[in-house]
């Protein structure tokens, strides 16, 4: 199995990352970390990957997408699955100040994502085969007045997902939505922790599942899908008398 | 960086405050504290007081350095980043006939946990410690210089990190000798005991023949003031089989009383011995059974209750002053009627300690597990504490939340000469309790 990682330095793709090393797969691992990619690339050849290959990648520059992809073929062969991880968590009252900074991170967690995910949709549907696995998160769910520009980056993605794996049905390409509760990794560092956090290795496994199956949406960990339907059900004029 | 619980030690005796740093790349600088307080590197949290401990500081989580970074099949020796646990060694290795040279009763731990701490095993007779095994790493000290330290470069350093608490630096990475092992089985004989003297008499010609020996001992009070208790002893089997994984247990939350008193320790400790040490055929056992038998209940720390729960763990000469300072342990522990779940004791060898403050002599090391019970344990702690100074042993810090600087002082006369490496932008409760009152010592 090939799988190419996006922002493979965070802390939740390293351990996917791991899953696939254990299982003996190949890995092209795309972070703008060098030294931690390198280290990684030691670490998950030890840890059985037949292969890894890294690149230092700034998604943000779009005009890069394509190269990459490509040098990432050159050098694995097909990719089987293409894991997008990379993410920034934007301080919602900094971005209220300063609507450029929300725009940046916008950019970063929405645009950036869409340019690169349509265009790995064209390669893998031209061949009519792999997988598109990105995380975006339970944020994008409901806009929320704590979160929103984070939330709205990431219900932009949601949708093109949704859209996409709408296109590609019966073509051979599955398109998963991951979407993560609170995760306990250093984007989090800054918050009070408790009994909803997840370890960054509970949801790698559960990312590592859904690519087995090929499935569409996954909450992780499970609990909350319920939660976010409750929150989704929430009707307007209560929902804006909470504090979310 | 923020303020945060669940960075305790696993007594849970403490309930600390103290800020957390993040480090994720090895490469990248000391992430210290801005406002001038000191750091102390946490690992798998496992040191039963306060050595892990820097309440009103900042603690540096280094499980998230846990990379495997080079393997040379050739010698056996493994270099990784100082956050993998001993748990993922041990599954990197047996798949390759291959085991860690030494291991404490937990896997559970990191390996700059069990540098910092110059961990022992069942195998101390012959192998010494886990300090004996490490041919190298590198410190990162607060002013930012890396020193590969090893027993021919800065061998100073070295021998001052190796038991050194943590407060020498941050070991980023360290290389490490495996040790080659016929396979995953462990072949186990047990040996009954009905008197300290009996298991002196067959302690020694056991550790002759087997790689591992340690005796598990009933420590409440019995009729006839004598001390029973099983020894083990095992070696490495060539058993073809797999090993199946066990299914982990866990304590799920934490009692509101202590489920460790009288009556539960005397029911388990018959049990265990009515079902153990029965003379008979070896049998051949999982090593994590072996090595880990408690491993196999998560969070068992959790049957203390909200209270938590002292282990004193001592080390008394050989000869007759130090079975003498045992038995006077022993009954002054029945005598205070707060037993034990599991004491543990076992034969040191006579290897040279690896580092400064490394607890492991030449002796006997007794460890013992005691609920807090407030002033009445802690007085009972600082009455071992006499005896073991009376002895000439020690108390190991890795277990301590309690000893007086002034027994410190005494069950380690290399402090100062250690004190003169530790990094003065590292701290601990520990450090600053023990050496409270010197002013040759870092704060």
């Amino acid at each position: 199995m090939n799988v190419a990682i996006v922002g493979a330095t965070s802390a939740i793709a390293e351990a996917a990352a791991r899953l696939w090393a254990a299982r003996g797969a190949s890995l092209y691992l795309a972070g703008r970390r060098e030294a931690l990619l390198a280290a990684m690339a030691d670490d998950l050849r030890l840890r059985g990957a037949a292969k890894v290959v890294t690149e230092a990648f700034d998604v943000s520059q779009h005009e890069a997408h394509h190269a990459m992809l490509s040098r990432a073929e050159d050098t694995l062969g097909e990719i089987d699955c293409l894991l997008v991880a990379h993410g920034t968590l934007p301080d919602q009252a900094a971005c209220l100040a300063n609507p450029d900074l929300a725009v940046r991170e916008i950019e970063v967690n929405a645009v950036a994502t869409a340019a690169l995910v349509l265009r790995a949709a064209t390669r893998f549907e031209a061949r009519g085969a792999g997988t598109i696995a990105v995380i975006t998160s339970v944020a994008g769910v409901r806009g929320r007045a704590s979160n929103f520009v984070y939330g709205s980056a990431k219900s932009l993605v949601s949708t093109l997902l949704e859209g996409l794996r709408h296109r590609m049905h019966g073509r051979g390409v599955a398109v998963i939505d991951i979407r993560p509760g609170f995760v306990d990794t250093p984007m989090t560092a800054g918050f009070p922790k408790g009994p909803l956090w997840a370890t960054p290795e509970r949801v790698a496994r559960d990312i590592v599942r859904a690519v087995d199956r090929r499935a569409g949406v996954v909450y992780t960990p499970w609990f909350w899908r319920w939660i976010m339907m409750v929150i989704r059900h929430i009707p307007e004029p209560l929902f804006v008398r909470t504090k979310l | 960086m923020t303020e945060l619980s669940g960075y305790g030690s696993w007594g849970r005796v403490f309930k600390p405050r103290q800020r957390v740093a993040r480090m994720r790349d090895r490469t990248a600088p000391l992430p210290l504290p801005e406002d001038g307080g000191t750091i102390l590197p946490y690992g798998a949290g496992r040191s039963y007081g306060d050595s892990c401990l820097n309440d009103g500081g900042t603690v540096l989580r280094a499980r998230d350095l846990d990379r495997f970074i080079a393997f040379d099949p050739a010698t056996a020796t493994l270099r990784c980043e100082a956050g993998v646990l001993l748990a993922e060694i041990a599954a990197f290795a047996l798949p390759r006939g291959l085991f860690l040279p030494v291991t404490p009763g937990t896997r559970f731990v990191t390996v700059g946990g069990a540098i910092a701490n110059d961990v022992h095993g069942k195998n101390h007779h012959r192998a010494g410690t886990f300090g004996h095994h490490v041919a190298r790493f590198e410190l990162l000290r607060s002013d930012g210089s890396r020193l590969e330290c090893s027993a021919a470069a800065n061998a100073e350093l070295f021998r001052a990190t190796i038991g050194g608490l943590g407060l020498t630096g941050l070991i980023t990475w360290a290389e490490i000798r495996l040790m080659r092992v016929a396979g995953p089985w462990v072949r186990q004989v047990e040996r009954r005991f009905g008197s300290l003297a009996e298991f002196f008499t067959l302690s020694e010609p056991l550790e002759e023949q087997h790689e591992y020996v340690v005796a598990w001992l009933d420590c409440m009070p019995r009729e006839h003031g004598t001390t029973r208790g099983v020894l083990f002893a095992g070696d490495h089997d060539p058993s073809p089989a797999p090993v199946q994984e066990r299914t982990a247990r866990a304590v799920p939350l934490t009692p509101p009383f202590s489920l460790v008193n009288n009556l539960s320790l005397r029911a388990f400790n018959e049990i265990y011995f009515r079902t153990h040490g029965r003379e008979g055929e070896a049998k051949v056992v999982p090593w994590d059974t072996f090595f880990y038998p408690l491993d196999a209940l998560g969070g068992w720390n959790r049957m203390y209750g909200p209270r938590g729960f002292f282990q004193y763990q001592c080390v008394v000469p050989e000869g007759d002053r130090g079975r003498a300072a045992l038995e006077a342990l022993l009954a002054r522990i029945a005598a205070s009627g707060q037993g034990s779940f599991l004491g543990v004791l076992k034969r040191f060898g006579t290897h040279p300690p690896a580092g400064m403050l490394s607890f492991p002599r030449a002796g006997y090391t007794l460890a013992l597990d005691f609920p807090n019970r407030g002033e009445a344990t802690t007085q009972l702690l600082d009455a071992l504490d006499l005896i073991v100074l009376e002895a000439g042993g020690r108390v190991y810090a890795a277990k301590d939340a309690r000893m007086s600087p002034r027994a410190f002082r005494a069950f380690y006369p290399e402090w100062q000469a250690f004190a003169r490496f530790v990094d003065p932008r590292f701290s601990s409760s520990f450090w600053r309790r023990v050496t409270a009152g010197a002013a040759e010592a870092h704060a």
